[in-house]
């Protein structure tokens, strides 16, 4: 069906670990900000338990690229490999919700992939696969709810995801190290989003789905500005007290 | 797969034995979670151990508590090994483990088999048991309105056993679990999920 790709080197599979690790590390760090701003006790513990999962698959991601400590906590923002998508500030709900729709879509299909295959994603793909089935579902339930509630939630949510439909396109780029070409789950993922955003009564957005210079670089190591702010405080801690154990 | 020797079968009961940490009703065999225990060379003991959810903090008292169970079985070298192939599902929970669930208050997971999560209904707000839901009380048991669909069973009060229950929240006190209401008895619950 698709190209097939070449058998991923050691070094190869760490780079692509690192991505994917720094993807589920970011965003999960990006919810955990929510705790104790959530608008609902409901959804405070929902985007906890989302964090949690996705934190749970950046510790055996970065384990596979190196020690996920010194990865997490001890590098400069151009070290990061996560896409822009993630590293975008939570915003308004809306705004955390289209996020969630966009990145878990294109998780879901990514790890679906990759439990199929015989990369050494598959184990965690196959296991983390059916936790993002949960992630996709409560971003779908979301959206439905503010795009067809009141006129403040459809504007909102159709502002959202306007906003953030120019760093879509970043996750479709080529990885090495994978055995599947990212750029495969783009239909899946036009169609998923697109059906979801139909029915919720919102348009699909239809700017350019890579910016100029403000997107389409996460990967290369080229980041937003929110995200230097992002690791000041992610990584303070550790810094400031080096080899401090609880 | 190599068959356990008698040694082998018996501290597998006593590390299987080890109570669940979040949910202490359950022992981590009828959770499902305790994979193998091997005996390598003198006395060192090697567990595999697979976590619930990838990011399941549980894991790591867990494997402190087998160590812990297995020295004072008077096995003096303990490795646990966290191992995600094949994955976990609930339908590694065993029978004996979904009754103590349900005694305990909270509805157990409904069978998946090779079905992957369980699709919840879909709509714009909370899922009421509304007239041709499968969560009708008028559903029959293992059977479903599904046209085509293998629409799953009812989610019962573990309180009072009614068919009749909504969910609140699909995430709930920990990452296994969703948040439901009884709609006869008007009691919330919570409901371990299908993965």
């Amino acid at each position: 069906m698709t190209r097939e790709a070449p058998a991923p080197t050691a070094a190869h599979t760490a780079d692509a670990a690192l991505a994917l690790g720094d993807d589920a590390l970011v965003l999960s760090h990006r919810l955990g900000e929510l705790m104790g701003h959530a608008p609902v006790l409901e959804e405070e513990v929902a985007l906890a338990n989302i964090a949690l999962d996705l934190l749970g698959q950046a510790r055996i991601l970065l384990s596979m690229a190196g020690d996920e400590d010194e990865l997490a906590y001890l590098r400069e923002e151009r070290a990061f490999r996560n896409v822009q998508l993630v590293e975008q500030p939570n915003g308004d709900f809306a705004h955390t919700i289209a996020r969630q729709l966009y990145f878990s879509t294109y998780q879901h299909l990514l790890y679906d992939r990759l439990a199929a295959g015989r990369s050494p994603f598959a184990g965690l793909a196959a296991k983390a696969v059916k936790e993002v089935a949960y992630h996709r579902d409560h971003a779908e339930q979301w959206t439905l709810r503010l795009g067809d509630g009141t006129e403040t939630g459809h504007e909102r949510m159709g502002r959202a995801c306007t906003a953030l439909w120019r760093f879509t396109g970043e996750l479709f780029r080529p990885l090495d190290g994978l055995d599947l070409d990212p750029a495969d789950l783009e239909p899946a993922w036009l169609e998923s989003v697109g059906d979801i955003l139909g029915r919720a009564g919102l348009a699909v957005p239809d700017g350019p789905r890579t910016g100029a210079w403000t997107a389409g670089a996460g990967r290369e190591g080229l980041h937003t500005e929110p995200f230097g702010w992002m690791l000041a405080e992610m990584q303070h801690l550790h810094r400031s007290h080096p080899g401090a154990t609880w | 797969m190599v068959t356990p020797t008698a040694l082998e079968a018996e501290l597998f009961e006593v590390a299987g034995s080890v109570p669940d940490p979040e949910l202490p009703v359950l022992t981590l065999q009828e959770l499902g979670v305790l994979r193998s225990v091997r005996l390598g060379h003198e006395d060192a003991v090697e567990v595999e151990l697979t976590p619930t959810y990838t990011g399941c903090p549980a894991i790591e008292a867990m494997s402190l508590d087998i160590e812990r169970a297995l020295h004072e079985h008077g096995v003096r070298e303990v490795t646990v090994r966290t191992v995600l192939t094949p994955a976990w599902s609930t339908d590694d929970i065993s029978d004996e483990g979904r009754r103590k669930l349900r005694e305990f208050g909270i509805a157990p997971p409904r069978t998946v088999r090779d079905a992957g999560p369980v699709p919840l209904e879909l709509g714009p707000t909370r899922t009421v048991g509304a007239a041709g839901r499968p969560c009708a009380p008028s559903a029959g048991p293992g059977t479903g309105p599904g046209a085509g669909q293998t629409a799953p069973d009812p989610v019962r009060c573990p309180l009072c056993g009614s068919a009749d229950t909504e969910l609140l929240s699909r995430f709930s006190s920990t990452a296994c679990k969703a948040l439901r209401r009884c709609l006869a008895c008007r009691e919330p619950f919570d409901h371990f999920k299908e993965l």
